[in-house]
């Protein structure tokens, strides 16, 4: 039983609330080239939690940084960088190295998370990358599936200064070795960690050396 | 000789230490270059013609260290330990005859004496493990009580076996009884006992755990407890205990020797002598070195499987099957 | 064989634990790793890695050099798999960039990635027998990576943490005598394999040491994020190799080792037949070397990868490594995230080790095949 990138898209559709586009599908698979570039359309309304997408204007390249107000307070404020102008999108594996790229409010990663479980994906690495022109945090999970190799990369962007995401250790033992990681490194917590101290710094470090404005 | 004897006693205790020292310094060397030759190295080479020099230069270095005694041990205990496993290994060599006429002491309950001191041993390396106060330590003298436990029974039963055959305890007699050719070696006295290989194996095995030598070195285990019991000694603490080691192989070897295979006897029954009872020896105590650096270590649990569900069963088979053998035949 | 129940018994009912610390100096973790252990007597009723002990922060290294200057830390987080890990990175600015790689430049990457897996699996195997007390296969499996290494440093004039990929191939072409040389180790390395196969494999306790002992399950390697010979011996057949093809992997007939028990024995095998199939590998790239440049030509000696973030996975020796570099156009990586694949196997550990005996959790650990900078970074 391995679920097509199609039907772990339409799962993620119904996670997130958003509905895709009537008819499309996509191949697994290294070479799903003809696939890339298809996007789902959202819905704007019936969401309970919009994520940040469905209001953000249409993204910009993180490098020109323009469109972003300092001081934002809300998780789901619309940031530049990398945000695509749809949270699921299919991307081709050999452009990016992954099939899915899905980007979700902050309570929605337990919701991936779950999803993920239960087709069966494995958590592969919590990767926290510092926006500090944004002045946002963003956390990106990176599964992948040991029979059909899909690739999902499910991403959240929370404010800096209050950087927090629920954990999903819970849900992967693995990811409480990764979420204090990243903790440690970018100061970003994550809510419900059972163990939120160093792991690779001294046990007492207060400093978080990731973030773009750390100084040694 | 007739000579006096306080000097033939002070002879022999001289005699006793110089054998075990040399014996100590030159099975490590042997040990290194057979270590060396099974691993396709050269071993020791610089100090002196093939490395020769190197247990004095290790003897030397081990010497000029300083002796740490932890804070916290128990400090009497912990020095006291090195010296209680050094003596045991003296001792019972005091009871083994090399020949006819080269023995220290020709005592009738030799054997007695011999496993009564080598039991000693055990509480030696438990006492100073104990007062190392080190968890590794503590570990390790755990397990070589209970290892030591486990293996002096079926020793024991091979030895009650053996004593029920000959029908004495005396070291010498036994041999003598070996004399004349191959086939009289108690190894081979099928006619009493046909499984007697088989209680040779059992001794070698035991003899093993008892020496604490791979695969049953349990007690140094360094890649598990560091250097279990030791890990706490520096210096010549810790050579004293190394030192004990190849004494107690070289005292479990000779009585293997003596036991099973004719002691100085010469196995085609002419020109019987020390240097039959030395090859025996020194075979065996190669074998030691051999078996250790072949297998790998094994699991403490089946460890004390092996004995309590294996090798307890087969001796006390053993010890049935000569006594109606005796009985009957 | 220790009951179960007997185990859930002594770990539970008792309250007479003792903390013992394994490490940060300990012959059995190789490095600096240090493993808390709550003991009940001999068994431990729970086992807490302290990693970072030799933590570098090699990602915000990466965040202070250029593109290039980042090379030389590639091949320094796991030191005996280094090709793999330069190959990961090379692989990711190139795919950030979009370089074509020449087919030879591809080939020699793979030939000498495997040649890497071969001596990193010789080291795992002579110092997994040492965890187990066997010390002599060390020596053996040095003596042939020792040819190896002789190979490599010819090649690229390291021994260890090789800097030989660059973007868009590799630092120099291999001559004759390199191919020569690779040819005549892997017809020098099948008959030792077959020769370890008899002394070691099959030795009797050896068998009892591993069998049977320190089950992982697909499920826990799956909600560990655990990788290569690990969730292989699990019964997964998952290698990145196959799973996501690089480079010119697909190209060659070779069988991805299996085994489902999911023991110490399983992981053992694993890698022993890895070994025999990068030979196949090996032999099938030297055969199908083609000719050509070995670097692409018009690479920019600045890179400037166009702003994104791109992620490349390779089979390093000790399971999935996965660069992922996020690049804002500039020379420098705006970040740099190295996902390595011990760091997921260790994290198994404190589930899979408990209620086992200490000499049986060192033997879980060894079949770990942990390297301790690839933990810390």
């Amino acid at each position: 039983m391995t679920p097509t990138l199609t039907e772990i898209a339409k799962a993620f559709s119904r996670v997130l609330g958003v509905t895709l586009e009537p008819g499309f599908s996509a191949e697994p698979g290294g070479g799903a080239s003809a696939n890339s570039g298809i996007t789902a359309t959202t819905t704007s309304s019936s969401s309970s939690a919009p994520s940040p997408a469905t209001t953000a204007p249409p993204a910009t390249q993180a490098s020109t940084g323009t469109a972003v107000p300092a001081g934002l307070t809300t998780p789901a404020a619309p940031t530049a960088g990398m945000i695509p102008s749809s949270p699921i999108v299919f991307t081709e594996h050999a452009s990016r190295g992954w099939h899915l790229d899905v980007t979700v409010t902050a309570p929605q990663v337990l919701d991936t998370a779950r999803l993920m479980d239960r087709l069966g994906f494995c958590l592969d690495m919590v990767t926290g990358v510092d926006w500090m022109a944004q002045q946002a945090m963003e956390v990106v999970y990176d599964y992948l599936h040991f029979d059909s190799s899909v690739r999902v990369v499910v991403r959240t962007r929370v404010p800096r200064e209050a950087a927090e995401v629920p954990t999903i250790s819970e849900i992967f033992p693995g990811a409480n070795w990764h979420e204090r990681e990243t903790h440690e490194f970018l100061g970003i917590r994550f809510a419900g960690h059972p163990n939120l101290t160093p792991l690779l710094l001294p046990e007492d470090a207060t400093f978080h050396p990731l973030r773009k404005d750390f100084v040694a | 000789m007739n000579l006096p004897e306080p000097f033939r006693l002070l002879l022999f205790v001289l005699g006793t230490m110089a054998f075990v020292g040399a014996n100590a310094a030159y099975l490590v060397w042997v040990e290194r270059k057979g270590a060396a030759r099974f691993q396709r190295r050269p071993g020791p080479t610089e100090v002196g013609p093939a490395g020769l020099l190197q247990p004095i230069a290790d003897a030397l270095k081990l010497m000029s260290k300083q002796l740490i005694v932890p804070p916290g041990v128990d400090s009497i205990l912990f020095r006291l330990a090195p010296i209680l496993v050094m003596m045991p290994a003296m001792m019972c060599l005091a009871t083994i005859p090399f020949s006819e006429a080269l023995a220290a002491r020709n005592i009738n309950v030799a054997l007695v004496m011999v496993f009564a001191f080598s039991s000693i041993n055990v509480m030696a390396i438990m006492l100073g493990g104990w007062a190392s106060r080190n968890k590794y330590a503590i570990i390790s003298a755990a397990r070589i009580v209970s290892q030591n436990i486990a293996y002096e029974i079926p020793m024991m039963l091979v030895v009650i076996t053996l004593v029920m055959m000959t029908g004495t305890m005396n070291l010498r007699e036994i041999v003598d009884q070996q004399a004349g050719a191959i086939w009289h070696w108690n190894l081979f006295r099928l006619d009493e006992n046909p499984l007697m290989p088989v209680t040779f194996v059992i001794f070698y095995i035991c003899m093993l755990a008892e020496t604490n030598r791979a695969p049953f070195d349990m007690a140094e285990a360094e890649s598990e407890l560091v250097a279990g019991a030791f890990t706490e000694y520096a210096g010549m603490g810790f050579g004293v205990y190394f030192m004990a080691e190849y004494a107690n192989i070289v005292v479990g070897c000779a009585l293997a020797t003596l036991l099973f295979l004719g002691g100085w006897q010469s196995p085609i029954g002419v020109w019987s002598g020390i240097p039959w009872f030395l090859l025996k020896m020194y075979a065996l105590v190669f074998s030691v070195i051999w078996v250790r650096w072949t297998f790998p270590r094994t699991q403490f649990y089946s460890l004390l499987n092996l004995s309590w569900k294996i090798l307890i069963p087969v001796s006390l088979a053993t010890l049935v099957l000569t006594a109606i053998m005796m009985k009957i035949l | 064989m220790i009951l179960q129940k007997d185990i859930e018994r002594l770990s539970a009912g008792s309250n007479e634990t003792f903390v013992l610390n394994l490490g940060p100096q300990h012959p059995a973790t190789h490095g600096v790793l240090r493993v808390k252990l709550t003991m009940d007597g001999e068994f431990i009723t729970r086992a807490e890695p302290v990693p970072g002990y030799i933590h570098r922060m090699h990602e915000k290294m990466g965040e202070n050099r250029t593109w290039a200057q980042f090379l030389p830390n590639t091949s320094r987080i796991d030191y005996l798999s280094a090709m793999a890990y330069t190959h990961a990175y090379v692989a990711a600015v190139e795919r950030a960039a979009k370089i074509e790689v020449p087919a030879r430049a591809e080939y020699i990457r793979v030939i000498t990635s495997e040649l890497n897996r071969v001596s990193s699996h010789l080291v795992w195997f002579g110092a997994f027998l040492l965890d187990l007390g066997g010390f002599t296969p060390l020596l053996y499996a040095f003596d042939d990576r020792e040819k190896i290494l002789d190979l490599l440093e010819g090649l690229t004039g390291s021994r260890l943490t090789y800097c030989y990929y660059r973007f868009g191939g590799v630092c120099n072409d291999i001559d004759a005598g390199f191919v020569e040389g690779a040819r005549a180790f892997v017809t020098y390395m099948r008959p030792r394999l077959l020769m370890y196969r008899e002394l070691v494999t099959d030795n009797v306790i050896l068998r009892k040491r591993l069998i049977g002992i320190g089950f992982i399950d697909r499920d826990m390697c799956r909600r560990y994020g655990a990788s290569g010979a690990v969730l292989r011996g699990a019964g997964v057949n998952y290698d990145v190799r196959r799973a996501e093809p690089y480079s010119v992997y697909p190209q060659f007939n070779f069988d991805i080792p299996v085994f489902p028990e999911g023991d110490c024995m399983a992981r053992y095998l694993v890698r022993m037949e890895e070994i025999a199939q990068s030979l196949r590998i090996i032999e099938q790239a030297l055969d199908g070397l083609p000719e050509g440049p070995f670097l692409a030509k018009g690479v920019p000696r600045m890179m400037k990868p166009p702003a994104g973030d791109y992620c490349f996975a390779v089979e390093a020796a000790r399971g999935r490594f996965v660069v992922r570099v996020v690049s804002e156009g500039k020379d420098i990586p705006y970040r740099l995230r190295l996902r390595t694949p011990s760091f997921s196997n260790l994290s198994l550990f404190e589930e899979a080790s408990r209620g086992m005996m200490l000499p049986d959790a060192l033997a879980l650990m060894g079949s770990l095949d942990l390297v301790i900078p690839d933990i810390d970074r």
